[in-house]
């Protein structure tokens, strides 16, 4: 091979195609389409699916909370009870042949809304063969590569990163595909966050990350733990336009998917939603929660829930409450099936300690 | 008065370099600042710049003569006043550069005695043709090839790509594959070991840089939490074929933060492959199966390696096996297990053993993890004694491994105490003298080795 010139001729050929100057780069572009969309335009059968999903997820979180007091589930097991709208509204507007999904350790919920198994996930749960990790995993650490859900990782913030790999890899591979990379507002305090802030947008890489802020990062508030508590407008030193969007509700999650998508889709770099939601449980089944008041959590619940939020709109649009009954019973007991499933599978046979730690034989 | 100008020393592990250019000619008046030549370096080329003020005398080194030396006057400067012809020796040497030799390093390491050639690969076929290569240009070839092999290859890291790699082991890829699989990062290790683990869960197969294994640790939860477990939390169904390569160990001079083995770190962790070769056949031969691998790679070079030229097969796709030790002197007496630049320190030591009637082999475990314990037992069974030569800490080394080894699956072969030869228990000092101390070098392998033979 030739010696390399001193000096290369070439010039900034790792850079993204983007030129735009500071005059261009509109940080509340997509933030002023997303006020002026509103929240998606759904249909009636649309809205029952959404609704649907959401209260399958509720179900089986609550389910997998009384599991967890039964003993049967170990460990660290993160609920996703309150925050269904994010998940249920950001993965209905993917294109699941080719979009990617990462997220943390509180990923029952993103897996449910591909529509995998609750069997499977359950199993996982109470450490089963059946699990989808074959028990090896746990609540943190489930993945589908089958629907390109990359997981569930138990360490703040190294989705993020995991996630720019990912969107490098729809880059690369030009498959029109785009990683949604989801973190909560604790993991938006981690280095490697803005890292990966700076190489996505450096590159042009078709991802649109989501801080899913449920107002807690374990036991420290928002307002203890960040500067900037608006965490849309984190981006803004990467040149990365931010949305901030209701979380609580389905309908204005989905329609900012809609707009983020379009955004990356077009070849035009990362977007940063913040998603401002709640979580009614704990940090994990072990948090007693006591940094914060009965009455705060009451509150959120009886006025921004998003399953009862869409239960009224199903119902002042013509569903029956009989229907809507008849819906929950099916799910409760859906979920009470992959309860027993998860219960009376055996556990992993002991030869499986020693399997898939190396791919290959050497 | 008249001065010499002496080949400089540019980089902490320049021995010598090539007179690449004279940009000043014979009478050429010189001001403080100008640019005289280019020289060539084992890293980039180097522009040479004055201090002094004066009058350019005669040139020694012809431009584009190869390994000069560090030290050697490559031509004469006149002060004012002086006659043009005097070439009168200066007493003080005038190049802020590095006006003395730089100090070789690991003198030992380098001048591996002719005598003890390796013994032959057995994985190369007879009759199979050799070019000498230095290792940095067999890791390149390694790294092109599979990139030729494979779209889904690509390389990135800090520096790989424009500046052609900090060591010059990328040197050429942007040129061949182009800015899409040749990826320049910005100095943010966590931040893209994060990215290339990510891309490979998306199907890619990233070569990962580090410039040296000591800024690895920034982003070691990606290489450990991200890379090394996922197959095992996925119950299989997550691989993450990536390499995470680039230099490890002691460089010269450079002190504690940047001088440091990781070898026993990441060969402690189950689900990651670790590799540190070192000759470039095996440089070759191993990154090739590395980049392979469907299991994550810990590919651990040496920087004071990469110069040094080997024999490498001239085969069109030498891949040679993960997992493997090689014999690289047989001998019946006593062996010495050793890796990485440990093993030409060993072969050195082996050579003046063999001057005392102690007939020493020395096996090259070349890959950390999975270790080849069965090379070192069957080597143990023939010779019953045992010494670990290895350039990094003694605590919780693989030397300490070796050990356990020998004595959980070795002991009734054992004629004597396994001893282990390392690096003294310090961070690594900067002053020449304390780091010559620190180092393991070739003498205390032949005094560890005597010992477990009985023989002073």
């Amino acid at each position: 091979m030739a010696k390399a010139p001193k000096k290369s001729a070439k010039t900034a050929a790792n850079a993204s195609s983007k030129t735009s100057t500071s005059d261009d780069f509109a940080l509340s572009a997509l933030q002023d389409a997303h006020i002026k969309a509103g929240a998606y335009d759904a249909s009636d059968e649309e809205k029952l699916a959404l609704y649907e999903q959401m209260l399958l997820i509720r179900r089986f979180e609550e389910k997998a909370g009384q599991l967890y007091g039964l003993g049967l589930i170990g460990g660290f097991c993160h609920l996703y009870i309150g925050q269904e709208a994010v998940a249920i509204g950001l993965q209905s507007a993917l294109n699941n042949d080719r979009d990617s999904v990462i997220t943390g350790y509180r990923d029952h919920g993103h897996m449910l809304a591909y529509g995998i198994d609750p069997n499977v996930i359950m199993a996982e749960l109470t450490g089963r063969q059946a699990g989808i990790s074959k028990g090896k995993g746990g609540s943190m650490h489930m993945f589908s590569t089958e629907h390109k859900f990359y997981g569930g990782h138990g360490i703040v913030g190294a989705q993020v990163s995991l996630g720019g790999g990912l969107a490098l890899a729809h880059k690369y591979k030009e498959d029109g595909g785009l990683c949604l990379a989801y973190f909560g507002d604790g993991a938006a305090n981690q280095g490697q966050v803005y890292e990966t802030f700076n190489m996505a947008a450096l590159w042009n890489l078709p991802i649109v990350f989501v801080v899913e802020n449920n107002q807690y990062a374990m036991g420290t508030a928002v307002t203890r733990s960040s500067a900037e508590t608006e965490f849309y407008r984190r981006g803004a030193a990467f040149r990365i336009p931010g949305m901030d969007v209701d979380g609580m509700d389905v309908l204005q999650v989905r329609g900012a998917a809609e707009i983020a998508f379009e955004h990356v889709r077009g070849g035009n770099g990362p977007v940063l939603i913040e998603c401002n939601t709640y979580r009614y449980r704990g940090h994990s089944m072990s948090d007693p929660a006591k940094y914060r008041s009965r009455e705060e959590v009451q509150e959120k619940r009886d006025t921004q829930d998003p399953i009862e939020g869409m239960k009224k709109m199903l119902m002042e649009s013509g569903t029956s409450e009989a229907d809507l009954k008849a819906l929950d019973k099916a799910i409760r007991a859906r979920v009470a099936a992959s309860a027993d499933f998860a219960e009376t599978s055996p556990e992993p046979e002991p030869s499986e300690l020693y399997t898939d730690i190396l791919v290959e034989k050497y | 008065m008249a001065i010499e100008l002496k080949m400089p020393a540019l980089s902490p592990t320049m021995e010598e370099g090539t007179l690449a250019k004279w940009l000043k000619a014979e009478g050429d008046a010189i001001a403080p600042g100008d640019i005289i030549a280019e020289i060539e370096t084992d890293k980039a080329t180097m522009e040479f710049e004055a201090i002094d003020e004066g009058t350019l005398g005669k040139i020694m080194i012809a431009e584009g003569t190869e390994n000069v030396p560090v030290g050697t006057v490559i031509a004469m400067m006149h002060g004012e006043g002086d006659e043009a012809s005097s070439d009168t020796p200066a007493p003080a040497p005038t190049l802020a550069a590095a006006p003395e030799p730089a100090p070789t390093p690991a003198p030992a390491a380098q001048a591996a005695p002719q005598a003890s050639q390796p013994k032959s690969d057995p994985s190369v076929p007879e009759g199979t043709s050799f070019t000498s290569t230095p290792v940095r240009e067999a890791l390149r070839d390694a790294m092109a090839e599979e990139m030729r092999r494979d779209d889904r290859v690509f390389v990135m890291g800090e520096e790989v790509a424009e500046y052609q790699g900090a060591y010059k082991v990328t040197q050429g890829l942007l040129d061949e594959f182009g800015p899409k699989r040749v990826i320049d990062t910005p100095i943010t290790e966590y931040g893209f070991a994060g990215i290339g683990t990510g891309a490979a869960m998306g199907g890619l197969r990233p070569i990962v840089e580090f410039m040296t294994f000591n800024f690895a640790m920034q982003a070691i939860d990606h290489i450990i939490n991200s890379a090394a477990k996922t197959n095992y939390m996925s119950g299989g169904q997550m691989r993450c074929p990536i390499v995470f390569r680039g230099p490890n160990g002691a460089a010269t001079r450079v002190g504690a933060q940047h001088s440091q083995n990781y070898g026993p770190w990441y060969a402690s962790v189950p689900g990651l492959i670790v590799i540190a070769p070192f000759d470039a056949a095996d440089a070759k031969g191993l990154m090739k199966a590395a980049i392979r691998c469907e299991d994550p790679v810990v590919f651990l070079e040496n920087e004071l390696v990469y110069g040094r030229s080997f024999d490498v097969p001239d085969l069109d796709d030498h891949v040679l096996p993960i997992g493997k030790a090689r014999i690289m002197r047989e001998g019946a007496d006593v062996t010495i297990v050793s890796y990485s630049i440990g093993v030409g320190l060993a072969l050195e030591a082996a050579e003046t053993l063999a001057g005392e009637g102690i007939d020493a082999e020395v096996i090259d475990l070349r890959t950390l993890r999975p270790l080849d314990t069965a090379t070192v037992l069957e080597s143990l069974k023939k010779t019953n004694r045992i010494v670990i030569a290895e350039e990094g800490w003694p605590t919780c080394s693989i030397a300490s491994e070796i050990i356990a080894v020998c004595m959980e699956q070795g002991f009734d072969d054992l004629d004597a105490p396994v001893m282990r030869v390392c690096n003294e228990d310090v961070p690594l000092p900067y002053a020449a003298n304390l780091e010559k101390l620190a180092l393991i070098d070739a003498d205390r392998i032949v005094t560890a080795t005597k010992a477990v033979c009985y023989k002073s």
